[in-house]
């Protein structure tokens, strides 16, 4: 059991009260899962360059060191701000330069994730330790997507919590579990897909950037996913610009969504939708198995 | 009529005092307000109660019900009225997943659209929906019956036993076994009866019905012999 939530503006307005939002909403599903939790939170978009969320579990980790050894390293601007054991830099140079320049001289920064408009924060604990710690309800954006996770299968660790990237910009939550990642990872490793884990979701994260990487749509990869991907799963997912949720054919693990003039919401179970203004007179339904739901900024 | 709220009572609290009911009834009519997706809401009632739920209803709503009428005003999570036993409960909007597994009797009546498998395992229930109801309802369903007034999902009636299926709108497929039937004059009659309990203004004559066609394992008399 895990809790995902979801929260995609409509109305730029909202922007800058995004976190206080949407905090009541990660927190409202810590009955499903007590263990981790993270959210991936989209805005302050870097236009041109890389924006990268990197992690380190010591809170003194110098990361004005790192940034001026990547700036001279790659001759790039580099510009940071640390929240808690996260640092979020925003560089001059393209993500694959960058990510492949820390991996090789700081290896015991983990790359949360890369792209232009994502920040993914997450640690084992309680949800509501997590929001606080980041300072969550002070956070601006467009998008955001969040788990909390009942770990059942593998450890409770960073390793195991949500939300996974694999890719610039994308990031996936997942509620459920994959029958087939074993031979799927293999098959996307070939395909030159990076796999930090051994988890299941992570695969699911992979498989649709690969299909992206094909040239699919968003809506194209995940009717993909739904021919490939074999197990229990409920996902919501985030890119640059959209928001997507989609349920296995079979449709086990719960979801709703509910729609107002300023926002999509989704989560595991209506009591995390409480809290959302206006949510009295919204649009309120559980999501069909293997539709495809998908709002996008044009 | 007495009012409890979920604001500032304990959902634990508000279900001792409806089960308190069951020993001396004194009082008839309940009122549940600030319902936000709270589980398990008026499960196990034992007693001519009527409940009304105000807002919406997280799982197993009125799960177990014995004797009461309990109406939620709102939408319900799943399992709404697992395992009835008898008396009525009405969801006023739309219900998720498995509405009035296992039951073996009463009347669940789902005005909205209802989720998968809605009637699993039905063991006698009589339910009616509004509106579509999704995938593999009624699977396995044994007793009762199960009227759609809109479309149903895929697998309907997958390995049915006796239930009686209505739908009005299409069926996207049938489950294994499950074959349509001749409306005869008694269903149309049962129907009807059906419909006006439920409240429902739908002409009994623009249904099929849907049934086993007890071509499964263990409707052949051969396999008895495994025993």
């Amino acid at each position: 059991m895990c809790g995902i939530v979801g929260l995609y503006l409509k109305n730029p307005a909202l922007e800058s009260q995004i976190g206080a939002l949407f905090e009541p909403m990660l927190i409202a599903m810590t009955d499903r899962g007590p263990d981790s939790a993270g959210f991936a939170i989209y805005g302050d978009e870097v236009e041109n360059g890389t924006k990268l969320t990197l992690r380190h579990e010591d809170m003194n980790y110098d990361w004005a060191a790192l940034a001026e050894s990547v700036k001279t390293g790659l001759d790039t601007s580099v510009d940071f701000f640390q929240n808690a054991t996260v640092a979020v830099f925003k560089l001059g140079c393209d993500a694959a330069t960058a990510t492949a320049f820390i991996e090789e001289t700081a290896p015991e920064v983990l790359i949360l994730s890369a792209g232009h408009s994502i920040e993914i924060l997450k640690e084992v604990g309680l949800p509501e330790h997590i929001a606080e710690t980041f300072n969550l309800k002070g956070m601006k954006g467009s998008h955001i997507i969040g788990h909390t996770r009942m770990a059942t299968e593998s450890a409770v660790t960073m390793a195991g919590s949500h939300p996974f990237s694999t890719g610039e910009d994308l990031c996936l939550v997942h509620n459920g579990s994959l029958s087939n990642h074993n031979r799927l990872r293999l098959e996307l490793k070939r395909q030159g897909i990076h796999f930090e884990t051994e988890n299941d979701s992570e695969v699911g994260a992979g498989y649709l950037m690969h299909r992206l990487q094909q040239g699919d749509t968003l809506t194209e990869a995940l009717e993909n996913a739904l021919k490939e991907l074999d197990g229990f799963f409920t996902f919501t997912i985030g890119t640059r610009n959209g928001f997507a949720v989609v349920r296995d054919p079979i449709a086990c693990k719960p979801a709703v969504l509910a729609e107002t003039d300023d926002y999509v919401a989704m989560a595991s179970e209506y009591q995390a939708l409480t809290t959302l203004p206006g949510i009295e007179n919204a649009k309120v339904w559980e999501p069909e198995a293997a539709k495809i739901y998908v709002w996008e900024r044009s | 009529m007495k009012t409890l709220d979920l604001a500032n009572t304990s959902l634990r609290e508000i279900n001792q005092a409806l089960h308190d009911q069951a020993g001396e009834c004194t009082e008839r009519e309940w009122k549940i307000t600030g319902a936000k997706g709270d589980h398990n809401i008026a499960c196990g009632l034992d007693a001519s109660l009527s409940v009304d739920i105000e807002g919406h209803a997280g799982y197993y709503c009125a799960g177990m019900n014995k004797k009461a009428h309990v109406v939620v005003h709102g939408n319900a999570g799943q399992g709404v009225a697992e395992n009835m036993m008898s008396g009525t409960v009405r969801v006023k909007g739309q219900a998720s997943q498995s509405a009035g597994a296992t039951a073996h009797g009463g009347l669940l009546v789902i005005e909205g659209d209802a989720g998968a498998r809605c009637g699993i395992s039905m063991k006698g229930v009589e339910i009616v929906v509004g509106g579509n109801v999704g995938h593999m309802s009624c699977f396995m369903g044994q007793a009762g019956a199960l009227v759609v007034c809109g479309d149903a999902g895929d697998a309907l009636g997958d390995s049915l036993y006796e239930t009686k299926i209505f739908v009005k709108g299409s069926v996207a497929s049938l489950g294994a076994d499950c074959i349509e039937k001749e409306m005869r004059d008694e269903h149309i009659e049962y129907l009807t009866d059906l419909l006006n309990r439920a409240g429902m203004d739908e002409d009994p004559k623009s249904f099929k019905r849907y049934g086993s066609a007890r071509n499964l394992y263990n409707f052949k008399v051969d396999n008895a012999s495994a025993y």
